[in-house]
């Protein structure tokens, strides 16, 4: 395992650690947007508000983290990404700004016409942010970004391979998020609320995997690259995976909230980690290697060596974090 | 409009994104802090009317701190849009600042939402110590963003051969020349933006004869921070301007708008540039020579060293520097003012022409900030990366880039209004839950307050 190796498994992880987290505030967003309208969303807002409150801006820097690595590591190769996918990129930036302003925006102005116009904001660039960054996952993935020049601007994300990867991503996030908010209205004994969202995970759940089923076809028109990678070294992830999310609806229909939060996760890392095997050594096409795309070893190991420090720094902060806010019982009123 | 070309709009946007971003950046580095001194003075003397500052001002911060998280993402977004060619060769050299960076602004995020949402949920001792890492990682983000920014400036700790990087320092180019001065100057500029923005806003209510004992503290915290700040920048700014006349000087050329190398320099104050020469500056003979290297009659080199299209403009890099230079000589001003009453009386100056002044301190300083930026980057052109790699071969190529800057505008416009309405209401809205309550919350867990 070279340094590349590392520095790649590195922006890899920081990418799950995005989905996972980031991705689940996002999804948290969509279903803000489908509670419906006024007073009777109300409850379900508070609950959305008051969960990803305190933890969404640490759950973004993943995001950041995952680029910062990506120029370092892979120069060119996000250079060439950029450049390339410029329209969905900016789109995502957009949708980053009004996510995260006006989420706070909503929390400081007092209910009616403005706290709606906030709120509608808030949670369309939840469902559009995620889209966006689906379409450039696809485009990634099925080899529409040429290395070291400008590919197809439009083409390159305007496909049915980018399209089903925006849908997935929509979707996962928003799997993901029920999942996590049924066990969050449960801890704080909201036990409608739980109902609601264990309703909605399942449903979400159920579709999520027969879109993902559908994909491979679209794959296998597509993305043949991809698919014989996805059906040859990467298939015991992608299995996995699928076995994930079937034990996820199994636990959701039994309950067990707990235990289906490690499983959703799962098999939502997974598709992420099929992904990276399908394509493993190659990087954006077939003739570039992870190995020609890497800086040069001295800046792999500074990164590395500051990073595994930083780690120390930043895992114990991370669970306290999370501890802090999941140790709760009965909902306080959020203090800001 | 039209006539924009890429290239500028390419700039333009960078110039909006960073330019609003650096603000929140500010205040994200010295914001913190005023809000833990007023909340430490709260628990210290027991005064709730320091609680309550703190408790309110705890709610701005949440505000500019997400709002200033966004912003300041778009910026690694556009790094890469629109200017792949810098990220592709040298993305690497300048990474580990930024990766360094991502940890320090990850440990900001984790304790900013610890103490935001943690109020009443931890013992006073342990919320107040939750907040410091925030104020420590607010300057160390600034600290490592900034060497990358001089790593532009002075880059230095790599080699290419056929645009590609084949051998790196990433710890020498992080510690490059213009580290020290450029890195220092930000931070500083940060406090003193913290300080004279967040008592600007008190000022107007002061004027407005709200002078009761929260509003008398709440402006005299904030406005000592500026006046702490302000005479140590103005060492720092004179530190730096030597550093540049001797790392940069065609950035100092442009600076000083000194035209053709001299022997025992002027240093000329305004002026318009007009057939070639500059006119109407307030000249100083041997000005600049003097402040350069202490020698009235050295020689400080002009813009004709470098063929005209490697030249910076000019006028917009000199103005800046000036207007940034005046501006801090005039909040050094107010600042011996606050001073000399609080020495004098122990009190806050009486006259309402200080007030009226301290008003304008807030956006003074954000304008002298925005000037000083000016001077670094512009004066950096036509330049990307400095002797290397010009902004024009590092622009993303795509056709119609401008219309990325023009969809912006709107969204900057939006962002600007709903930030400054939602802050305004925040300061007028009586706090939900009150100070004795909030005492409450304490003793519920356990707090000795």
């Amino acid at each position: 395992m070279t340094l590349a190796d590392v520095a790649l498994a590195v922006l890899w992880l920081a990418v799950v650690a995005y989905l996972l987290f980031g991705g689940a505030d996002f999804g948290a967003g969509t279903w803000d947007l489908l509670a419906g309208r006024g007073e009777r969303g109300r409850p379900v807002r508070e609950l959305i508000e008051h969960i990803i409150g305190p933890v969404w801006e640490a759950n973004h820097v993943w995001l950041i983290f995952a680029i910062v690595m990506a120029w370092t590591a892979f120069p060119l190769a996000f250079a060439s990404a950029a450049a390339t996918l410029i329209i969905p990129l900016t789109l995502v930036a957009v949708g980053i700004i009004f996510r995260g302003s006006a989420f706070v925006f909503r929390k400081s102005v007092p209910p009616g016409r403005l706290e709606e116009l906030f709120g509608v904001l808030f949670a369309a660039s939840s469902v559009l942010t995620p889209f966006f960054l689906g379409t450039v996952a696809g485009a990634l993935a099925s080899g529409q970004v040429p290395y070291g020049r400008l590919g197809d601007v439009v083409g390159s994300w305007v496909n049915p391979v980018s399209l089903f990867s925006g849908l997935m991503a929509v979707l996962v996030c928003a799997y993901l998020a029920a999942v996590y908010l049924t066990g969050d209205a449960r801890r704080t004994g909201e036990d409608t609320l739980a109902e609601y969202f264990r309703t909605r995970a399942l449903v979400s759940g159920v579709v999520t995997g027969v879109v993902a089923v559908t994909g491979l076809i679209v794959i296998a028109q597509f993305a043949d690259q991809l698919f014989i990678g996805l059906v040859g070294v990467a298939l015991p992830f992608a299995v996995a995976s699928a076995a994930a999310g079937l034990a996820s609806l199994v636990l959701l229909a039994l309950r067990r909230y707990g235990a289906v939060r490690l499983t959703a996760a799962a098999a939502v890392a997974l598709v992420l980690v099929a992904w990276a095997a399908a394509q493993y050594p190659h990087l954006l096409q077939a003739n570039v290697t992870v190995q020609q795309a890497a800086a040069t070893d001295a800046v792999l190991r500074a990164v590395l060596i500051s990073l595994a420090v930083g780690a120390l720094l930043l895992v114990p902060s991370l669970v306290w974090l999370y501890s802090l806010f999941q140790r709760e019982g009965r909902r306080q009123r959020a203090d800001v | 409009m039209t006539a924009l070309g890429d290239l500028l709009a390419a700039r333009m946007q960078m110039a909006m994104s960073l330019g609003w971003h650096i603000v929140l950046a500010c205040l994200g580095v010295g914001f913190p802090a005023l809000v833990l001194l007023a909340e430490w003075r709260g628990l210290r003397t027991r005064d709730e009317t320091w609680t309550l500052i703190a408790r309110r001002w705890a709610k701005a911060l949440a505000v500019v701190f997400a709002v200033g998280a966004v912003s300041g993402t778009i910026l690694s977004f556009e790094m890469g849009l629109l200017w792949p060619g810098l990220m592709g060769t040298y993305g690497e050299v300048i990474g580990l600042p930024f990766a360094i960076e991502g940890i320090a602004f990850f440990i900001e995020a984790i304790f900013l939402g610890i103490y935001l949402y943690a109020w009443g949920r931890l013992p006073p001792r342990a919320h107040l110590l939750a907040g410091l890492p925030i104020i420590v990682a607010g300057i160390a983000s600034a600290f490592f963003v900034v060497t990358a920014n001089a790593w532009m400036q002075t880059p230095v700790g790599f080699r290419v051969e056929d645009g590609r990087v084949v051998a790196a320092s990433p710890w020498r180019a992080m510690f490059n020349p213009a580290m020290p001065h450029e890195t220092v100057h930000m931070i500083v500029a940060a406090l003193m933006v913290s300080g004279f923005l967040v008592a600007c806003v008190y000022a107007v209510a002061l004027l407005r004869g709200r002078r009761d004992v929260y509003h008398r503290r709440a402006f005299g915290l904030a406005f000592t921070l500026g006046a702490i700040a302000a005479p140590v920048q103005v060492v720092v700014g004179d530190v730096a301007a030597r550093a540049v006349a001797d790392l940069e000087p065609i950035k100092l050329a442009a600076m000083e708008a000194l035209l053709r190398s001299e022997q025992g320099a002027p240093l000329q104050v305004g002026g318009v540039l007009s057939d070639g020469e500059l006119r109407y500056a307030l000249t100083i003979p041997h000005g600049l020579s003097l402040l350069v290297s202490g020698d009235p009659n050295s020689t400080v080199p002009g813009l004709e060293t470098v063929p005209p299209v490697l030249r910076p403009p000019v006028m917009m890099v000199h103005w800046s520097f000036d207007i940034m230079v005046g501006l801090a000589f005039v909040l050094l001003g107010l600042s011996l003012w606050f001073a000399v009453a609080a020495w004098r009386r122990r009190a806050l100056p009486a006259s309402s022409w200080f007030y009226r002044l301290a008003v304008l301190a807030g956006p003074a300083a954000v304008v002298a900030l925005e000037c000083g930026w000016v001077v670094t980057e512009v004066g950096r052109q036509p330049w990307i990366v400095y002797g290397y790699l010009l902004t024009a071969h590092a622009v993303n190529p795509v056709a119609g880039l401008r219309l990325g800057f023009y969809g912006l505008i709107p969204v900057y416009v939006f962002l600007t209004i709903a930030a400054i309405y939602v802050l305004r209401r925040l300061a007028r809205t009586p706090l939900p839950t009150g100070v004795a309550e909030h005492v409450a919350d304490y003793r519920a867990v356990g707090g000795r307050s």
